[in-house]
């Protein structure tokens, strides 16, 4: 290759450089300089060196949040890769046709704005339509009720936001996973369910374990369901960055946090290459 | 017997992932302004509705403008910094290509307020080229995975027969790898202009309150007042993204897309 021309230009990687230092990189810039920026009432801030919000990062108020979010967080996470494992092996072992059509069905799910899963799944928990609707006329309710907002409804709408990217996240290192593995326990006298605990899933421990904390930090991400579907205590990191910005018009609060989310959120996918990548060169 | 179970399993998760589409699309067919399910007085009203009622047709025109330029921009990004990744790599390039993917990989609202703060500074808050501008680099990834994905497919004795023949630089990139790529090209700003009609904290914090998208708008809708036009709204998004997902699906290698290198030959 050296010898030889690239079959590019050099200066093609200019533009798409200077779009993402100037409008990615930068805008991170700023979103620091303003975590130590002064408060200003009323406005947004005035520029300076002023400790004063990550001080209340490091408050229990804050802590509290995130405590909050983590579980809330974790409790979806896991819940959507265990529905998601068995989905995901199945739907790597059929015809490509099928998998197509799954796989449309998914990304169109995955690709739905919060909001519209938030409504949906509020409408479809509320009074006048659905669950309640269908449990009364069932007589297991003795009158229509809603069951949002609430933490069980929360829990709903977020397992239903990760679980399209659950399977997602899971789904190349299932379709690399060497068929043959399965079947030779198969035709060795093993019930299907016995081959998926005993030699699917430890063959795959590595990359549940990358899926869990990538679906976590998406769920951490989710900045909508938490105010829609939830009760104001079930507010995560993301809503309150959200609420500081705009509600209460203090940017250089909303900054800290975010910085704190970044933190965490980087921290996670690290540690998620980390563990895959170990796997890779231990096999 | 064990495969039916198997198969049973996900049509049965498939029916719950759309167990809530579809009663928002019965509520959308309500002939009153109730969100009833089953619906009363079925009728198509609303639909109509969407492209007329003045609060909503600003917000519809706000949201298809802002998606098709906005995956121009991410496109227009992506298509340079995939072809120079592949055809020169490099540790630049390798940070320029994890810049490109960073944004999906972190909570939205880091970006989000990223932009915000970045528009105050240059005075631009509030303005829907700001809102363009933001999807057009959060957006990037989309286009940036799937034209990458292209290229490796791309046979690279193919280019070197163009050279020795005496083909310029330039004409090797016009005439063999453009073509052969564009099709990834197109489902990356497909791709992207889903996931920008889709998007509401970024337009939310960018330009909020003057420049109102569909998602925007229905959230507002969610605290003063409910109408079965977000109903409508939510099952044409629905729509949208499974003709794009489904056309790709159809003409494509979706399974291969998504990471899948078995899916070759079955």
């Amino acid at each position: 290759m050296s010898a030889r021309e690239a079959p590019t230009p050099y200066w093609l990687g200019l533009l798409p450089a200077l779009a993402l230092l100037v409008l990615f990189l930068v805008p991170f810039g700023i979103m620091l300089a303003v975590s130590v920026a002064g408060r200003e009432a009323g406005g947004f801030f005035t520029w300076g060196f002023d400790l004063a919000s990550y001080a209340r990062v490091f408050s229990p108020f804050v802590g509290r949040i995130l405590v909050t979010s983590v579980a809330i967080a974790l409790g979806a996470a896991i819940l959507a890769v265990a529905l998601a494992l068995p989905f995901t092996v199945i739907l790597g072992g059929m015809s490509r046709r099928a998998q197509t059509v799954v796989l449309v069905v998914l990304l169109s799910a995955l690709s739905l704005s919060e909001v519209i899963i938030g409504f949906s799944v509020n409408t479809l928990l509320s009074q006048t339509a659905g669950v309640g609707n269908l449990l009364a006329w069932l007589g297991l309710l003795e009158a229509p009720r809603a069951f949002t907002p609430g933490l069980f409804a929360l829990m709903t709408g977020l397992v239903y936001l990760s679980f399209p990217y659950a399977v997602l996240v899971l789904y190349p290192p299932v379709a690399r996973l060497d068929p043959e593995l399965a079947q030779a326990a198969r035709t060795m006298g093993a019930s299907p369910l016995r081959t998926f605990a005993t030699v699917t899933v430890p063959l795959l421990r590595a990359p549940i374990l990358g899926a869990t904390i990538l679906v976590f930090v998406f769920v951490l991400g989710s900045y909508l369901l938490p105010q829609v579907l939830g009760r104001p205590q079930h507010w995560t990191l993301s809503v309150h960055i959200t609420d500081q910005a705009i509600y209460q018009s203090n940017l250089p609060f909303a900054a800290a946090m975010a910085v704190l989310l970044l933190a965490v959120a980087l921290a996670l996918v690290g540690l998620s290459l980390l563990v895959t990548r170990e796997r890779r060169t231990g096999t | 017997m064990s495969r039916r179970l198997g198969g049973l399993y996900v049509v049965v998760l498939l029916g719950l992932l759309s167990l809530p589409i579809l009663v928002v699309a019965g509520v959308s067919l309500n002939g009153g302004q109730s969100l009833r399910f089953p619906p009363v007085d079925p009728s198509l009203r609303w639909y109509g509705e969407l492209f007329r009622a003045a609060d909503w047709t600003g917000p519809l025109r706000n949201s298809v403008v802002i998606a098709a330029l906005a995956s121009l921009l991410a496109v227009a990004v992506a298509l340079p910094l995939a072809l120079h990744s592949w055809g020169r790599g490099g540790w630049l390039t390798r940070v320029l290509m994890v810049l490109g993917v960073a944004p999906f990989m972190l909570p939205p609202v880091i970006t989000a307020l990223g932009f915000l703060v970045f528009w105050v500074s240059l005075g631009m808050y509030g303005q829907m080229a700001a809102t363009v501008l933001s999807h057009g680099i959060f957006l990037v990834t989309l286009p940036l995975v799937t034209i990458s994905l292209g290229l490796v497919s791309i046979d690279r004795s193919l280019v070197e027969a163009a050279r020795t023949m005496g083909a310029t630089r330039g004409q090797v990139l016009r005439t063999v790898v453009l073509p052969l790529v564009a099709p990834y090209v197109v489902s990356g700003y497909a791709f992207a202009f889903v996931l920008s009609l889709n998007e509401y904290i970024i337009a939310y914090m960018v330009a909020g309150f003057t420049v109102e998208t569909l998602p925007i708008k229905i959230f507002n809708s969610l605290r003063y007042g409910y109408t079965p036009i977000m109903g409508v709204v939510s099952v044409l998004f629905v729509l949208v993204a499974a003709l794009v997902f489904g056309t790709i699906g159809a003409f494509g290698n979706l399974p291969r897309l998504l990471g899948s290198d078995r899916a070759e030959g079955r």
